[in-house]
């Protein structure tokens, strides 16, 4: 035994395992005559080992040692045989030539070749051939798939199911093959089930003497009903009814009973495919919901386990939906296997986020895993408690879980910290406890995902819970002193700097702020500096503004420019007020989206660089909105963190700013419109032009740029079997003297409803540029429609003309011209006194009320309402208030609304504008008008 | 939701201080969901390997969920052998994929399913492994039937000297049957 002999000693181990060189060059072996099967197989499996464990041979290298395995096909041996199929697998995806050895491989698959290789031999088939050669091999693989063997068929399928993605048309052939192996019902039964299998096993160590080989245990698992049901799916995926009925047909009835599918792995699946189902088609949810409730008394807990999951996840369930997905979930709970219970714990967690009333029934099973030896258990156990308990139970589970908290991963310690934070949140009362919870959490080990948890945490109850707010600002002043994470400490600064001027006693934070200043990193030193100004310009005390001046002088020497810039900017601050309202206390931030559009814009247009940035054109929001847009998901919705991330999270809304530099990418794309610069403004949302049920869709958005107008209409063809070719849309404008002219159409060559939706852009010219162009245009969508052969999918030559009328679009101020700003109303409106101006007084007498006024108003004009003044506080007088941006260099435009309400008349309004362009103020008047 | 069959990311056997026995990742490039990202790197993978073990070396636990992955593990005497999956997998159908693997690995090593044992058998290991998992997918569960699908090398098949066959007494008989007569020629 010379193999084994090498491997006494241990220490020397790896490094000979790993010595590449040695293995190749022992490699001759394979060159030996007679061959030596023991030594090969020997030698075949370190190569295999040493990629296993992290070695890589090269190109060369590896095509040396395949074709060196190759000589090997014309031993006997079936144990040597074996080793080289796998051997082939590992090299066959360095190696180059690989192809060569398809013939030899072939032979190994013949139907008539009763070795026990075979299945490794159609295995290894499709790691070397070409997928332009899969034809070639579909005669073996259709009747290697209904081979009686399961082990052969097996082979075949998943080989089948490697090649499919490279060579889709062949493999699609096969779906009959694959139907039948689902449906396969003789497989084992004639050669006895696994429980007799344990017999056969004791008599094959000695049949390996045998020269043929051993003969192989049957397996009676069904396994190739689950590989067959994969490979279907994966040719039908596309086609939702194919798969419906798939469902339907292998789901067998109401109860389950009558199905053809004996291996649980293939019922998972099932029922996968069928909450997927569920999801895009509401008109087969009953029955699937019904297939679904059926599995959950199927006799394998494994397929219970997938139902009650696939149940539980299910966008839109109903509690009485849930019960008896809970109660099979219950009752893993008790059980003693460590599997069973962490799947019901995830399950449940998960679900407790937006049913906890309905998981609450298992709270008696939960309380008794608190203390399981598998801490995942617990920890879920715990987080489920502590969204289902009572404020009762909260001290004594927060008790609990301090316990095992330095026992856990990371992972699970957020988990935590998210269920404590939620748990303030909704039991506020309870706060002290929970904020020793926190505060000492913090204190110990842990990376930055985990610490950041805490710190949120802990922000969430400053923001939400006004009694806590002292604590916890102490808390986190502690943590400073001791906090190796940058980014955290710059958070705790700027929030020290908002909340601690507010409190009683301002004076004590600021040791701890200036201690960051003498200890730590620039970037830190500058946050310190930042917050202590605005204790200098907020706090009410006389004496804390001289002391933080002194402060902020030494900070002048400060060796890091940054710190030396901020610390002087906030010393001048201090001496002049309105610098001071501008730089400390403003209350409104730029919109962030829209400022990085616009700075990504300025970035790309070289001749853009000549002038600085414009920035009174970004839009600007308050500092609430901001807050707002950047809020993470706060309060209950984020303890089923690990699994939420893994259900593929739901995409959120992209914000107006977002789909606007969207839209400019789009645009990009196209070269008719790189000479009209930069885009000044598109539609927040594309307008609809027909109903949301009709053949033919089409949304319309307008971009306005400098000299241009470009309508992009998104086409959708819903007609499966048509296309619609050279797609246009043709834009008849009301009014002749629009002062617009049709540039030209870009047509779409094709649209299927596969393809759709489609774009057509149609291009105007601005007349008169710096004249805000409105008025409302007819369109009608032009293309030819040919039908598609069912069969090949191809259009048919001849096609008709048709036409298709859609709704007016409308360029209009609101929304085209003007986007919504915020800014200060009182002090803006007084600057802009002597700028141009317009005032008018209208009648609106189909107006109800001063709310709706107010909300049409805001509408057509597309700019933000200031001070809450879109909530008329009286029925009959009231004053609405509205700040935007023209676009294009337009800048700030203000409008006043004085407007009074009564029964007979309607609604009076007398529009005020006031704005920096005179157009501006006619624009937003005549929007009105 | 995973709709493929590709289902294991990986298989590791590590030793009771941590270092890795064997192991092997799976990263199929026909995967619908596009090849992984995941431990792409032998530095990636190790890293995550010592952070397992780390939270798994003791025994008891079966299953954890740790850096995004469902890992099912179990221990046998010296060694730990863990499958990962995604974390949206059924955690009893990997259950029940290791426990038909380790099950065909026992029988297949004599009921000794350690570190030595793994190491001195590897050709059995490493085939027994590719008959269970073939690229992330689940080939079969029954472990008996597994544990007969791996051959065994043929015993003393290559043992020169003791090779008696009809043409090496020949060769003898002709041997001595020269030398005797140039004996008898030198006579």
């Amino acid at each position: 035994m010379a193999f084994a002999s090498k491997k006494e000693d241990e220490s020397g181990l790896s490094s000979y395992y790993n010595n590449k060189t040695t293995v190749i060059q022992e490699a001759r072996v394979f060159n030996d005559t007679p061959v030596s099967p023991r030594k090969c197989r020997a030698l075949l499996t370190r190569i295999v080992y040493m990629i296993y464990v992290g070695e890589t041979f090269g190109t060369q290298e590896a095509t040396t040692l395949f074709f060196g395995t190759t000589k090997l096909f014309q031993n006997k041996d079936s144990a040597l045989r074996q080793a080289v199929y796998l051997a082939i697998k590992e090299l066959a995806t360095t190696a180059e030539d690989v192809i060569m050895v398809t013939s030899s491989i072939m032979k190994d698959m013949q139907a008539n070749s009763d070795v026990i290789y075979r299945p490794n031999a159609i295995r290894a088939l499709c790691r070397i051939i070409d997928p332009s050669m899969a034809q070639g091999v579909e005669r073996f693989f259709k009747a290697a798939i209904v081979d009686r063997n399961p082990a052969i068929s097996t082979a075949a399928l998943v080989s089948a199911y490697h090649l499919f993605p490279f060579a889709k048309d062949v493999v699609k052939r096969w779906v009959n093959e694959a139907q039948e192996a689902v449906n396969a019902k003789s497989s084992s039964s004639f050669f006895g089930s696994s429980s007799s299998g344990g017999g056969g096993y004791l008599g094959f160590g000695a049949g390996s003497n045998q020269p043929s080989g051993p003969q192989a245990i049957q397996s009676s698992s069904y396994i190739a009903q689950y590989h067959a049901l994969g490979l279907l799916y994966l040719i039908r995926q596309q086609d939702r009814m194919a798969v419906t009925k798939m469902i339907q047909q292998l789901g067998g009835g109401k109860s389950g009973a009558g199905t053809t599918l004996k291996n649980p792995i293939a019922l998972c699946m099932l029922i996968r495919y069928a909450a997927k189902v569920i999801e895009e088609d509401p008109n087969v949810q009953r029955q699937m919901i019904e297939l679904l409730e059926g599995w959950l008394r199927h006799k394998s807990d494994m397929v219970n386990y997938e139902a009650a999951r696939a149940i539980c996840e299910l966008k839109h369930v109903q509690p009485q939906q849930l019960t008896k997905s809970i109660a099979v979930l219950q009752l893993f709970l008790s059980s003693p296997k460590p599997v069973l219970k962490f799947a019901a714990t995830r399950t449940l967690a998960a679900l407790a986020l937006n049913h906890p009333q309905a998981v609450a029934t298992c709270n008696v099973d939960l309380e008794g895993l608190i203390a399981d030896s598998n801490r995942s258990v617990a920890t879920y156990a715990i987080t489920t408690l502590l969204k289902t308990g009572n404020e009762a139970s909260v001290d004594r589970l927060i008790k609990q879980i301090t316990g095992f908290m330095a026992e856990i991963s990371d992972e699970f310690k957020v988990i935590i910290v998210d269920a404590v934070r939620s748990l303030c949140l909704k039991f506020p009362s309870k706060h002290s406890s929970m904020l020793t919870f926190l505060s000492g959490v913090l204190r110990d080990e842990g990376g930055y995902d985990f610490k950041r948890a805490v710190v949120e945490a802990m922000f969430d109850m400053i923001k939400y819970i006004g009694d806590s707010k002292e604590q916890a600002l102490s808390h986190l002043c502690e943590f400073i002193e001791d906090c190796e994470f940058t980014k955290l400490s710059v958070r705790i600064l700027h929030l020290l700097g908002l909340e601690g001027p507010k409190s009683p006693q301002p004076a004590k934070y600021i040791r701890f702020i200036y201690n960051r200043v003498v200890l730590e990193n620039a970037t830190v030193r500058a946050a310190a500096v930042t917050s202590l100004a605005k204790f200098g310009v907020n706090s009410a005390e006389v004496g804390l503004k001289r002391s933080i001046s002194v402060l902020l002088r030494r900070c002048l020497d400060d060796v890091d420019d940054e710190v030396r810039d901020r610390a002087a900017l906030y010393l001048k601050v201090f001496k002049e007020k309105p610098l001071a309202d501008a730089y400390v206390k403003e209350e409104s931030v730029f919109s962030l989206a829209a400022l990085e559009a616009k700075l990504v814009a300025y970035v790309k247009d070289p001749s853009a660089s000549s002038e600085p940035l414009d920035v009174s054109s970004v839009p600007k929001i308050s500092r609430a909105q901001a807050a707002q847009e950047a809020a993470r998901p706060s309060s209950l919705d984020t303890i089923g963190a690990p699994i939420a991330k893994s259900t593929s999270p739901a995409p959120q809304a992209p914000t107006a700013a977002e789909k606007q530099s969207a839209y400019a990418q789009q645009l990009a794309e196209v070269p008719e419109f790189a000479p009209y610069g930069t885009i000044l403004n598109s539609t927040a949302t594309p307008a609809q032009l027909t109903e949301s049920e009709t053949e033919y869709q089409v949304t319309c958005v307008k971009h306005i740029f400098k000299e241009h107008i470009v309508f992009q209409f998104n086409v959708s063809n819903t007609i499966p079997d048509t296309v619609l070719e050279q797609v246009s849309v043709i834009m008849t404008p009301q009014d002749e003297e629009i002062g617009l002219t049709e540039d030209f159409i870009i047509p779409l060559p094709s649209l299927t409803s596969a393809s759709s939706p489609g774009i057509v852009y149609v291009s105007f010219t601005r007349e008169n540029p710096t004249q805000y162009t409105i008025g409302s245009f007819g369109c009608t969508l032009k293309f030819i429609s040919k039908e598609l052969d069912p069969t090949t999918q191809e259009p048919e030559e001849e096609g008709y003309e048709d036409e298709y009328q859609v709704e007016d679009v409308e360029l209009s101020a609101g929304g085209d011209y003007i986007i919504p700003s915020y800014a200060t109303f009182g002090s803006e409106w007084d600057r802009m006194r002597s700028g141009p101006s317009a005032t008018e007084t209208f009648l609106l007498g189909a107006m109800e009320s001063l709310k709706a006024a107010c909300d049409s108003i805001v509408e057509v004009l597309n700019m933000e309402p200031l001070g809450g003044s879109e909530v008329p506080t009286s029925d009959s007088v009231h004053t609405l208030q509205l700040s935007g941006l023209a676009t294009g260099g337009g800048g700030k435009v203000l409008a006043r609304c004085r407007m009074t309400y009564s029964r007979g008349t309607g609604v009076t309004i007398e529009l005020g504008v006031r704005a920096e362009k005179q157009e501006v103020c006619d624009l937003v008047v005549a929007a009105i008008a | 939701m995973n709709l493929s069959l590709y289902t294991i990311q990986a298989f590791v056997i590590l030793d009771s201080e941590g270092t890795r026995v064997l192991a092997k990742y799976y990263n199929p490039k026909s995967n619908p969901q596009g090849e992984s990202k995941d431990f792409l790197t032998l530095k990636d993978q190790k890293a995550f390997e010592k952070g397992l073990w780390q939270k798994t070396k003791k025994a008891g636990g079966d299953v954890i969920l740790y850096d995004g992955h469902l890992v099912l593990y179990k221990h046998s005497l010296d060694v730990i052998l863990y499958f990962i999956a995604g974390p949206t997998e059924n955690e009893l159908t990997i259950s029940m994929a290791l426990n038909s693997l380790v099950d065909a690995l026992t029988m297949l090593l004599r009921n000794s399913l350690e570190k030595r044992g793994i190491l001195e058998n590897l050709d059995l290991v490493l085939l027994c492994l590719d008959e269970t998992i073939d690229d992330g997918i689940i080939v079969d569960t029954d472990a008996p039937a597994i544990a007969s699908r791996v051959s065994r090398p043929r015993a003393d098949s290559d043992i020169v000297g003791l090779n008696i066959n009809e043409q090496t007494l020949m060769s003898a008989y002709l041997t001595v049957r020269d030398k005797v007569q140039q004996r008898i020629g030198q006579l």
